[in-house]
């Protein structure tokens, strides 16, 4: 049940990180590829990538969706540093995603962040699919 | 969890299973004479004549959360209630060789684990546990080295014998690469490191495990349980071909080996998969390193309930997975257990499901009758046959491996990561398509059920106490003999010598995890993920 071909091109390009400590990226690279299956481009960040970094590589590649993976509950402070150092770069106009291990009661404080599509694990894949292309042909 | 493709029945590892088995199947998968006798080579019938009738299975919970102190007192608490094994976990920062004072440590300080800079938090964690009685095994990988080397100092301050120590350091770095991801050092160095541990433990701490190969990781990441047991088994040669070029015993370094290994899925197919393994280590030693102690050839291991199994769809369904993977790890003959508590797939555990699971293992023993008799199932076609068939499976992917270069570049460049992820995404698609049938998420589900995972908060106070404990070891330690230590140690490592006295005598006057990992990375650089799909 793969999601349905991308729409016209140019396909959409998203950023998928894993900031801070966190180890856990079966989710990430799952992502990552269900993203690429459904035409999209990708670019992944590898594992402990700090909020700089992450921030720097949106930048550069001026991805349309940035998607951050945290499995170890530490979403809000990274999420936080995360937002800040991308505003500090003047990276404003990007659709802003989370997932992982994150409790119903944080998801309205990351929204709040500028983190529009959250999705805790368990999340079906063409959920995000479907929310990404929505959202970016806005 | 098999694939429900009509009228077929195929194992997670691609093998298909018949309806009947009988003694033609067996005889064409290879007969009988691998089966043995219980304690003897090829030991797939287990490593004891007696098995749990002489002595049960060790029970461990992973266990150790915030500070030195606080798990000090889950480990009392968990020795009161009949543990005999204790299993600690670092946070993040130690695990990736990082003080609480890092900006990178900053939102993780005791989140997941104990957080430890220096030896004094150590020593406050392991104050009145008698080492040389409990067997400790330390969930450390990436920052092997010093926390190893901590434990070991302590032991000494406190008066044992090294040679006395009985338990494990995780420390399998080449699984790290392909999942959980606590790796400093680049794959070579940190090969090198591993050996270096594996040495000194073989010349001062004999009975002390080394290395805890883990297959549990890999699995996790999306590997079947053959990929599981023969990526593990050529880590473990891996870590025992360095050593050889050492020039280190075969026997005494084997010895030093021991297994960590998941249990989910299908029960059968974890059953021979742990016959299986057991029986190609051993013939693995014997036939191709010479390996001549028996003690040596024997794959001790732990296994119990991995997480991957369990759902955060009805939780309490979990306790029953989980007691189905207790069985199947006792009917497999491990002898050190250790299950996911229930609430894990949503919630660092509770000590209420700690506890669940702790009683599992201990009704098995006491109830159901797991320890009657050694490996019941046994002389089974089915279960021969199929023995004998993921043995075969395991030898298969293991040569492919060889004919590629082997297991270290197959990783350093990424190509087992990319390969299990893509298993692991494929699974989720099948997962969501209904193809793979999962009770209460693709089938029997309650829809109205709300899910939702629960966090520890995290304690900012906490965080901020160990900075503070951090600064004052610091301001009291001699500065001037920790540089000193420090530069010792960063010598060792362009010599290419053991690193772990150097290590030892610099964390035995204070030096961190963090400084001692800056010195080692000063000279071996630092990791750089291959990021291939």
């Amino acid at each position: 049940m793969t999601a349905a071909p991308n729409p016209p091109n140019p396909p959409i390009k998203a950023l998928i990180a894993k900031p801070g400590l966190d180890g856990h990226d079966v989710g990430a690279k799952i992502i990552c590829r269900a993203l690429m299956d459904a035409g999209m481009e990708v670019i992944y960040t590898g594992l402990r990538c700090s909020p700089e970094e992450i921030a720097h590589i949106a930048r550069d590649e001026d991805p349309q969706v940035i998607g951050l993976s945290v499995l170890s509950g530490a979403h809000l402070p990274l999420g936080a540093k995360v937002v800040e150092e991308l505003h500090r770069r003047g990276v404003d106009d990007v659709l802003l995603m989370a997932g992982g291990n994150i409790p119903a009661e944080d998801h309205e404080a990351m929204r709040e962040m500028g983190f529009k599509g959250v999705f805790p694990t368990g999340t079906p894949l063409d959920t995000i699919v479907d929310f990404i292309r929505k959202e970016v042909a806005r | 969890m098999s694939t429900a493709d009509p009228g077929r029945v195929v194992w997670e590892s691609g093998l298909e299973i018949k309806p009947v088995y009988g003694p033609e199947d067996l005889a064409e998968s290879g007969g009988d004479t691998g089966i043995g006798v219980p304690g003897e080579y090829p030991f797939t019938r287990g490593i004891h004549p007696l098995m749990y009738r002489s002595r049960p299975f060790t029970m461990r919970q992973y266990s150790g959360f915030g500070t030195a102190a606080e798990t000090h007192e889950r480990f009392l608490f968990l020795i009161e209630q009949g543990n005999t094994g204790l299993n600690v976990a670092f946070d993040l920062p130690t695990q990736c060789g990082l003080d609480s004072d890092d900006p990178m440590a900053e939102g993780e300080i005791g989140r997941v684990g104990m957080a430890v800079d220096t030896l004094a938090d150590m020593e406050e964690a392991f104050a009145d546990i008698p080492l040389n009685e409990i067997t400790v095994s330390l969930t450390i990988n990436g920052a092997a080295v010093p926390i190893m080397a901590m434990y070991f100092a302590m032991a000494r301050k406190r008066g044992y014998d090294l040679a006395t120590l009985r338990g494990n350091a995780q420390n399998d770095i080449l699984k790290e690469f392909v999942g959980r991801g606590t790796w400093i050092f680049p794959v070579e160095e940190s090969i090198k490191l591993v050996g270096d541990t594996i040495e000194f433990c073989a010349r001062n701490a004999p009975r002390y495990s080394p290395v805890s190969v883990c297959g549990y990781h890999i699995r996790e990441s999306g590997a079947t349980p053959v990929q599981e047991m023969a990526y593990g088994l050529a880590i473990a040669r891996a870590y025992l071909e360095r050593s050889l070029e050492r020039g280190l015993d075969a026997n005494k370094v084997a010895r030093g080996l021991t297994f960590n290994f998941d249990l989910f899925g299908n029960m059968w197919e974890q059953v021979c998969k742990f016959r299986a393994g057991r029986r190609l280590w051993a013939r693995i030693l014997k036939e191709r390193y010479g390996v001549t102690d028996p003690k040596a050839m024997q794959m001790r291991m732990i296994a119990g309930g991995g997480g991957g199994g369990l759902t955060i769809e009805q939780p309490e369904n979990n306790i029953v997975r989980g007691a189905y993977y207790a069985l199947a790890s006792a009917l497999s003959g491990t002898q050190t257990m250790a299950l996911c508590s229930y609430d894990e797939a949503y919630t660092i555990p509770t000590e209420h499901a700690a506890k669940i699971s702790l009683r599992t293992m201990q009704l098995l023993i006491h109830e159901v009758g797991l320890a009657d008799t050694v490996d019941p199932l046994a002389g089974s076609y089915f279960i021969e046959t199929m023995t004998n068939e993921m043995e075969q499976a395991m030898v298969e992917v293991m040569d492919r491996l060889d004919a590629e270069g082997g297991i270290v570049p197959a990783i350093a460049e990424g190509r087992i990561q990319a390969e299990v992820s893509l298993q692991a995404y494929e699974r989720e698609r099948q997962l969501e398509s209904g193809e793979f049938k999962k009770v209460g998420v693709n089938i029997h589900r309650e829809e109205e059920e709300e899910r939702d995972v629960e966090m520890h908060p995290y304690r900012e106070e906490e965080a901020r106490a160990q900075q503070k404990r951090l600064a004052e070891v610091k301001a009291s330690r001699d500065s001037e003999a920790v540089s000193r230590a420090l530069a010792a140690v960063g010598e060792a490592a362009r010599r290419g010598d053991n690193v772990m006295p150097a290590v030892i005598d610099a964390v035995e006057i204070y030096a961190t995890v963090g400084e001692v990992c800056g010195a080692l990375r000063e000279v071996y650089g630092s990791y750089r993920e291959p990021i291939r799909f």
